[in-house]
């Protein structure tokens, strides 16, 4: 086997596979490392949803450049990859959940992301399992979902089209210096070591900020025509926002196959490879979407499982050089590393290759946070 | 077999159409009667009884609207509206 590299990826999620691609395709000799099958991390535990998001400034810079990308690679995703741009409706319950509407409104609007109020009536006809009243929503029709695996699948496969070599059941256990040194004592000579390992990531880089923050979903059978959009309450943000503590949210996805995804929670579990079911959190989500869908809770469930986002204080991935010259980060993406996965890849390969970058990599960039654990107090400023 | 023998009859339809069974028939067996196959798979497949213990779920049929019905468990009952899915 080859032991030399251009760039050496560690982890096969969507994340490093999108990596692999974006350097394969510049023409980097490239070598992916997974120790488990193409994205069995979070990759295959999340949603899936490829959505602009507003969280900030630079949050929304980013999901809607990915977001632009998947557009822009979607003809070419095979049935697999179960690509469907169904669009988004965020849910308003009431008024003042409307005011939110019109601000999302105005801030999608200014920044080219095309988005459209919806009444009482309109959303009662859009999606007629929803509880009525409801008071409106804010329809964003570019917004996708799709099969988070097999998208990871694909994209090795191109990257391997490219040239990049995928080595399979192998897991790293020193990344630094040039070297990567795998389990079975194979070491690989790297210029540029990535390290897209999610929430793992501070195994192999210490320091890093990024935490394990536990996520649960269940899969329903098939109700054809039960759902149309993405729903995702207008209250997901305080949801998200919380550094501390359980919540949950209403956050429902038709799959092309008429099952129905739903979400979601967020609790902070300081063991990150425990991914037992909490049957108390998954009531509580039962409850909260049944608080928007009725009728939810009576349809037949087929699975329900949990994952890890890989949660930083400020909400926004790591793309970008490390102390070590030879040490790359792309992780750190919470809840959004489906969608956000196409950007951080260009934005990177971009970086190593010193082309110009389409939106500022500057608010992703590892150096702005110092590398060490902040206490959740100091977190929540 | 004498009259008095003959099970009672019920009247059931299954994908709109009318149809006899004896009473005491499972709806699984009501579909078969009817030539029908319970549901279709993802990949268009024909699904039908495999287990009929109710623990395998390949009998599933939209029973009375409730999608997903284990039709091995349930027994016809009058004016029953099957639809296989
Ligand atoms: C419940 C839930 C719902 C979500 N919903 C959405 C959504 O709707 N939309 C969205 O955009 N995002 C969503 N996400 C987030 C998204 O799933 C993640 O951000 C994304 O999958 C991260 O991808 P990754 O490649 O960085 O990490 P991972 O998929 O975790 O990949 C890391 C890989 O590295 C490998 N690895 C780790 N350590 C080593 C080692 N030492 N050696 C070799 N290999 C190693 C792992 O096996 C793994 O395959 C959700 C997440 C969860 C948990
Ligand atoms: S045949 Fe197995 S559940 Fe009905």
């Amino acid at each position: 086997m080859t032991t030399s590299y251009d760039a050496v990826i560690l982890g096969a999620g969507i994340v490093g596979a999108a990596c692999a691609l974006e350097c394969a395709r510049a023409g980097m000799r490239v070598a992916i490392v997974e120790r488990d099958t193409i994205g069995s991390g979070a990759t295959a535990a999340g949603m899936g949803h490829v959505v602009a998001m507003d969280d900030s400034p630079a949050q929304l810079a980013l999901t809607g450049y990915s977001r632009s990308l998947w557009t822009r690679l979607s003809p070419e995703l095979p049935a697999s990859v179960e690509y469907h741009a169904c669009g988004t409706i965020w849910v308003a319950r009431d008024e003042e959940e409307m005011d939110e509407v019109h601000r999302k409104l105005a801030y999608y609007t200014a920044e080219g992301i095309e988005a459209e109020v919806l009444d009482s009536n309109a959303l009662a006809e859009a999606e007629p399992n929803l509880a009525r009243p409801l008071a409106g929503g804010l329809l964003v029709p570019h917004d996708a979902v799709l099969y988070p695996p097999c998208a990871a699948g694909y994209l090795v496969e191109q990257a391997q089209r490219h040239g990049a070599t995928l080595l399979l059941g192998h897991t790293v256990i020193s990344a630094a210096h040039g070297q990567v040194t795998l389990k079975d004592g194979t070491a690989l000579q790297a210029k540029i070591i990535v390290n897209a390992t999610g929430s793992l990531a501070p195994a192999l880089t210490p320091g890093l900020q990024v935490k394990p923050r536990k996520g649960h979903l269940i899969i329903t059978d098939r109700y054809p025509g039960y759902l149309h959009h993405q729903l995702v309450e207008l209250g997901y943000l305080k949801s998200a926002h919380s550094s501390t503590g359980d919540s949950v949210a209403f956050n429902v996805q038709p799959r092309k196959t008429g099952q129905l995804l739903i979400g979601s929670s967020r609790q902070f579990d300081s063991d990150s490879e425990d991914t037992s079911v909490d049957h108390k959190i998954v009531a509580a989500m039962i409850e909260r979407a049944a608080l928007y869908m009725p009728g939810l809770p009576s349809l037949s469930a087929l699975r329900i499982w949990s994952g890890f986002r890989a949660a930083t204080p400020d909400k926004l991935p790591l793309i970008g050089p490390t102390e070590d010259p030879t040490v790359f980060l792309a992780t750190g993406h919470e809840g959004l590393g489906i969608t956000t996965s196409l950007g951080t890849a260009r934005l990177l390969a971009d970086h190593l290759l010193s082309r110009p970058t389409t939106i500022p990599l500057a608010p992703y960039l590892p150096s702005r946070l110092p590398s060490s654990y902040l206490s959740d107090e100091a977190i929540h400023v | 077999m004498s009259e008095q023998m003959r099970p009672e009859q019920i009247q059931i339809t299954i994908d709109q159409q009318s149809i006899t069974v004896a009473a005491g028939s499972t709806v699984a067996v009501a579909i078969a009667l009817a030539g029908l196959n319970c549901r279709t798979s993802v990949t268009g497949e024909p699904r039908g009884p495999l287990c009929a213990m109710g623990i395998c779920f390949e009998c599933r049929a939209t029973v009375n609207g409730i999608a997903h019905s284990r039709t091995c468990q349930l027994l016809c009952e009058p004016a029953m509206d099957i639809r296989t899915q």
